[in-house]
């Protein structure tokens, strides 16, 4: 009986931890299917993200929900202004270029927030911290509760906006022919822009659920790499896809960790990753994409 | 200015342009074996790294500047060069044994790891390198019987024909005369048509399909080269540090690679000269002026990796044809004194290439 609680435990506690990759990879996804650029340095936008909420509550003693709330809103206009002043300019070089381009950006992103903020973590209480919930035997943190909560909820308002708002059916047309788009009159380059900010936004929203598990500091933006397992496992493109590919690979670390040596629950996504791409490259919700010529 | 009048389809072909680019290069070779007479041996030390890291630039010019591929794991098959021939070498191989060894495994491995990736886009490379990096490097870390983990590995001091190669100058020469021979392997296959092929891929892989060059086989063997080169730079670098850490080959080194390749000038084996002594001496530079800085700048910590970024970010948006590329336009404007033109390096505006239908 205890064995099937813990594997329960594990699987909730998975289940969390992928949410977070899920929302990250959910940021590369909606970047990617709109202008086909791989935003290397989203884990670290993430990370500001993270900053930002952190400085809110700890210097100007806001309220946790107002401090998230602006954390996300700051982070989403960081991440239109950084496509409007930096990304835009080298729409149209070769894509290497763009992958160098956001790199060090990350590089960058990293080097300022660890000037700004320090090299220590740092926390802020929230209102799931160390508080579970219990039924009998099975003990549920607040922290994972929300994280899955919080994750639903993201989830749910991006679906509403995107089918149901004039401004996210224009996204997806930018998404799907920027050409065809811009003869309807649909403003690409802002839609594109937009298309940014919420990316950004996003991701500061899974830093900000991230909290009451662990703490804010610099290089949690390596984060990034495990959401691009969770991105191709989805099918890169999909972004359904890449919240299942989250919250597969979270838990497949949580039970590696378990019941692997001690190492393997470090490469478990890397491994995930090069699995994905080597037995089914289109993941697991293919998109049928052939390039004609 | 020279102008040059071909009058042989030979003379597309040949290494040297014409008989000034011997001089030239000649006068280069003398100076740099003189050297170790005339520097002291921190800076010959230094230099040493430079060639290391130009040899492992070299490979990844190759790949990103004439492939067009990314590998942000370039890093990785340099440690399972050096872990190979640190590993032979206690297991008493001869050197010039160990030296292809090393090449020989990482290319195994780029083998490995580039058939079921390079199939699909240059961007799955990216991030499926970025993975194997990882992969790799914890593997370093957790392969204690091999690797010693975080206690390191010593590594012997080798002998070629008798002569123990320790020092900076030993390692120097070496170092010179490898980079001499991975220079001269990737001038002759960029004249071969698999170089061609090779850059026909980067510029369109769909017109190279269409050419007939089996894109993903070409593809394959490049990076196959390519961590080649890593593996020897690798071999070397053992030697250089004389006692390896897997903490050592990380994602920092792989960006500091593309940041050579990027900064020297995509697409030019001059280039790969120039950026890897920019990345190498560049931190020297900093620890050297670092308490001349104004207020507290050069004691940020993080200092370096932001200034990687930092002028990789600037380079891409701002000089795409790296410091060689400059070197050349600078030249040219001398060249045609009176009468430069402003627009003659411009960048051509293109259209985004898109991977979807």
């Amino acid at each position: 009986m205890t064995d099937v609680l813990r594997l329960l435990q594990l699987i909730v506690n998975g289940a969390a931890s992928g949410c977070i990759y899920g929302l990250i990879a959910l940021g590369f996804v909606l970047i990617y299917k709109a202008t086909e650029v791989i935003n290397f340095a989203q884990g670290d936008i993430m990370m500001l993200g993270g900053f930002a909420a952190y400085s809110l509550v700890a210097w100007f003693g806001m309220n946790y929900w107002i401090a998230a709330l602006g954390a996300i809103v700051i982070t989403a206009a960081f991440g239109y202004l950084l496509d409007v002043i930096v990304i835009r300019r080298v729409i149209g070089q070769p894509q290497f270029a763009v992958v160098m381009l956001t790199l060090g950006l990350g590089f960058i992103f990293r080097a300022v927030a660890g000037i700004a903020w320090g090299y220590d973590s740092v926390g802020y209480v929230t209102p799931f911290t160390n508080r579970t919930v219990r039924f009998g035997h099975f003990v549920l943190g607040y922290d994972s509760l929300s994280i899955i909560g919080g994750t639903v909820v993201l989830c749910a308002v991006l679906y509403l906006f995107f089918n149901r708002t004039r401004l996210g059916v224009a996204m997806q047309a930018a998404s799907q022919n920027q050409l065809a788009a811009y003869y309807m009159g649909i403003p690409v380059r802002t839609i594109f822009s937009l298309i940014w900010a919420i990316s950004a936004g996003v991701s500061a929203a899974a830093a900000v659920l991230l909290t009451p598990v662990a703490m804010v500091d610099v290089n949690m933006g390596f984060l990034g790499i495990k959401a691009f397992a969770a991105a191709v496992l989805g099918g890169f493109g999909s972004i359904p896809g890449a919240l299942v590919g989250g919250i597969v690979i979270g838990i497949a670390e949580q039970l590696a960790g378990f019941y692997l040596p001690a190492g393997f629950q470090q490469v478990t996504s890397d491994v995930v990753l090069l699995a994905t791409l080597i037995l089914m490259p289109q993941g697991l919700f293919s998109q049928k994409i052939v390039k004609r010529v | 200015m020279r102008t040059l009048f071909k009058t042989d389809y030979r003379q597309d072909l040949t290494i040297w342009r014409h008989r000034g680019d011997l001089f030239w290069y000649g006068l280069l070779l003398l100076i740099v074996l003189a050297l170790p007479h005339l520097l002291g041996v921190f800076y010959i030390g230094e230099l040493g790294a430079v060639f290391i890291y130009a040899i492992a630039g070299v490979g990844l010019m190759l790949l990103t500047g004439y492939t067009g591929l990314v590998n942000l794991g370039h890093a990785a098959f340099l440690g399972i060069g050096a872990y190979t021939n640190a590993v032979l070498l206690t297991a008493g191989w001869p050197y010039l044994l160990t030296l292809p060894a090393s090449a020989l495994l990482a290319a195994i491995a780029g083998v490995a790891i580039g058939i079921p990736t390079l199939r699909m886009s240059g961007l799955y490379l990216a991030i499926a390198t970025l993975a194997f990096g990882e992969i790799v490097s914890n593997v370093l870390e957790k392969w204690d019987s091999v690797t010693h983990g975080f206690n390191g590995l010593p590594v012997p001091i080798p002998e070629i024909f008798g002569y123990p190669i320790a020092g900076a100058t030993a390692v120097y020469y070496v170092a010179l005369a490898m980079l001499i021979l991975t220079l001269w392997i990737a001038a002759n296959i960029l004249r071969t048509p698999f170089g061609r092929a090779l850059m026909a891929i980067r510029d369109s892989e769909v017109s190279a399909r269409s050419m007939g060059i089996n894109v993903a086989l070409y593809k394959t063997v490049a990076f196959g080269v390519s961590a080649a080169m890593a593996g020897l730079a690798g071999a070397l670098f053992a030697q250089y540090v004389n006692y390896l850490a897997p903490n050592s080959f990380d994602v920092l080194l792989s960006v500091q690679f593309l940041t050579i390749v990027f900064v020297g000038g995509v697409g030019s084996l001059q280039g790969v000269i120039f950026g890897a002594l920019f990345v190498r001496l560049l931190p020297q530079a900093i620890s050297i002026f670092r308490d001349d800085l104004p207020g507290n700048i050069g004691h940020l910590p993080g200092l370096d990796p932001s200034l990687f970024g930092l002028i990789l970010v600037l380079t891409i948006l701002f000089q795409p044809t790296g410091i060689y590329g400059g070197w050349l336009s600078l030249k040219a404007w001398f060249q045609d004194f009176p009468l430069h033109r402003a627009g003659g390096f411009r960048r051509q505006r293109s259209y985004a290439k898109s991977e979807r239908v």
